[in-house]
């Protein structure tokens, strides 16, 4: 899976969990603030996220990650 | 995922008999079941028990309790007074159950962890009142005496005990699931010690009770980064018994503690003996540490700026 495929598949988690219109997540929205979740709500995310593709992704690495497509470069290095 | 609290009592005899062991057990605790209030519900047909942080209620041979105190189940002092009630009531018998599952009815997990607001709380109304650092640290290491009883407790139970986890397993939260024979946890289920970006070690009894179950650099890995596993991993690791779906813990659980309440009671006390002994000297060594740690500048900034933090992330290590 390369940058963009992740992405999709992210966002397309992402607006799954929390019934929110995929078409209205941009790949450089904060993703808090798009979603509207808290720190409990993106765990959730996380947890979705590794499950889907297999990965762990630990939480030490996701400071200063706000964007969808920053969550996707972290995500494209553990693959 | 808040799981309707179900109420089933067999016969009539059988009710009266569940009743006359509740009232024989509460006397033994010191806790008069006469005394009016939600802490000591007794109806027929109703929990035995019903709090504001705890309930349980038997079905059949298994004692179920739910933690309900929102917003995660931190355990501060009212968590811990009703964790004490349902360790003198394992004391007393458990009224007769052969096996004891807990879980969580909030939404977001399993427990948060310690009640870290009430922590901060209490130092700086002591330290304000004038309190010496030494009257403190015997005060926190009174807590902590408490804490560990109730877990040492449901530990060392001589029934088999079942912990149903979901979402966030969280410091004391991870500590108090760590007490159980066998976990089993839904697949949203996170576990961490986030300690030490408190500048503490977990103090209720976590690590030695971990380092029981699962290899030391599993150990040094979750303590020292203070990153959280989900289930998948810890299942592999040996942590989690079985992992299912989500929403579906309570009902796997249920199964795994009905089948403990098939085999002869004191055959499987033995059996839980042989197997889960208590580590009470490195116990002790970790209430000596969290103490001694507590009493450091750093705990007392960090606990500040998680009270006062509007970070949208405050678990997050």
């Amino acid at each position: 899976m390369n940058e963009e495929q992740i992405l999709a598949k992210l966002v397309e988690l992402a607006s799954a969990r929390f019934k929110t219109d995929a078409s209205k997540l941009g790949p450089d929205d904060d993703f808090f603030a798009a979603l509207g979740i808290d720190s409990f709500q993106a765990m959730e995310l996380m947890t979705d996220l590794e499950d889907a593709m297999d990965v762990e992704i630990p939480d030490y690495e996701l400071q200063g990650v706000t964007t969808f497509r920053a969550l996707a470069g972290v995500i494209e290095a553990r693959l | 995922m808040s799981v309707p609290l179900k109420t089933r009592f067999g016969a009539w005899p059988a009710r009266v008999a569940a009743r006359r062991a509740l009232r024989e057990a509460m006397g033994r605790a010191g806790v008069d079941p006469r005394v009016p209030g939600p802490a000591r519900s007794v109806s027929a047909g109703g929990p035995y028990h019903s709090g504001s942080a705890l309930r349980w209620v038997h079905e059949g041979e298994v004692l179920e309790v739910t933690l309900h105190r929102a917003p995660c189940n931190e355990i501060g002092l009212t968590m811990l007074a009703e964790l004490e009630e349902l360790a003198a009531y394992v004391r007393a018998g458990a009224g007769g159950a052969k096996a004891l599952l807990m879980h969580s009815a909030i939404d977001r997990g399993f427990s948060a962890g310690a009640d870290l607001r009430e922590l901060h709380a209490g130092l700086f109304a002591r330290a304000a009142e004038g309190a010496s650092t030494l009257a403190v640290a015997r005060e926190v290491r009174g807590f902590l005496d408490r804490i560990h009883a109730v877990m040492d407790t449901l530990d060392q139970a001589p029934i088999t005990t079942v912990a149903a986890v979901h979402g966030v397993v969280f410091g004391g939260g991870f500590e108090l699931a760590l007490t159980a024979d066998v976990i089993v946890a839904d697949k949203s289920a996170r576990f961490a010690f986030p300690e030490l970006r408190l500048g503490l070690v977990p103090g209720f009894g976590g690590i030695p009770r971990l380092r029981r179950d699962v290899g030391n650099a599993v150990v040094r890995d979750l303590l020292l980064t203070g990153r959280s596993l989900n289930a998948s991993r810890a299942h592999a690791i040996g942590l989690v018994s079985q992992v299912v779906g989500r929403g579906k813990a309570l009902q796997a659980a249920r199964g795994v503690a009905t089948q403990a309440t098939r085999f002869e009671a004191e055959t499987a006390r033995l059996a839980k003996r042989f197997a889960k002994p208590l580590p009470r000297a490195e116990l002790e060594r970790e209430k000596d540490l969290f103490v001694e740690m507590l009493g450091r500048p750093v705990v007392r900034e960090a606990l500040t700026k998680f009270v006062e933090s509007d970070d949208v992330r405050p678990y997050l290590p």
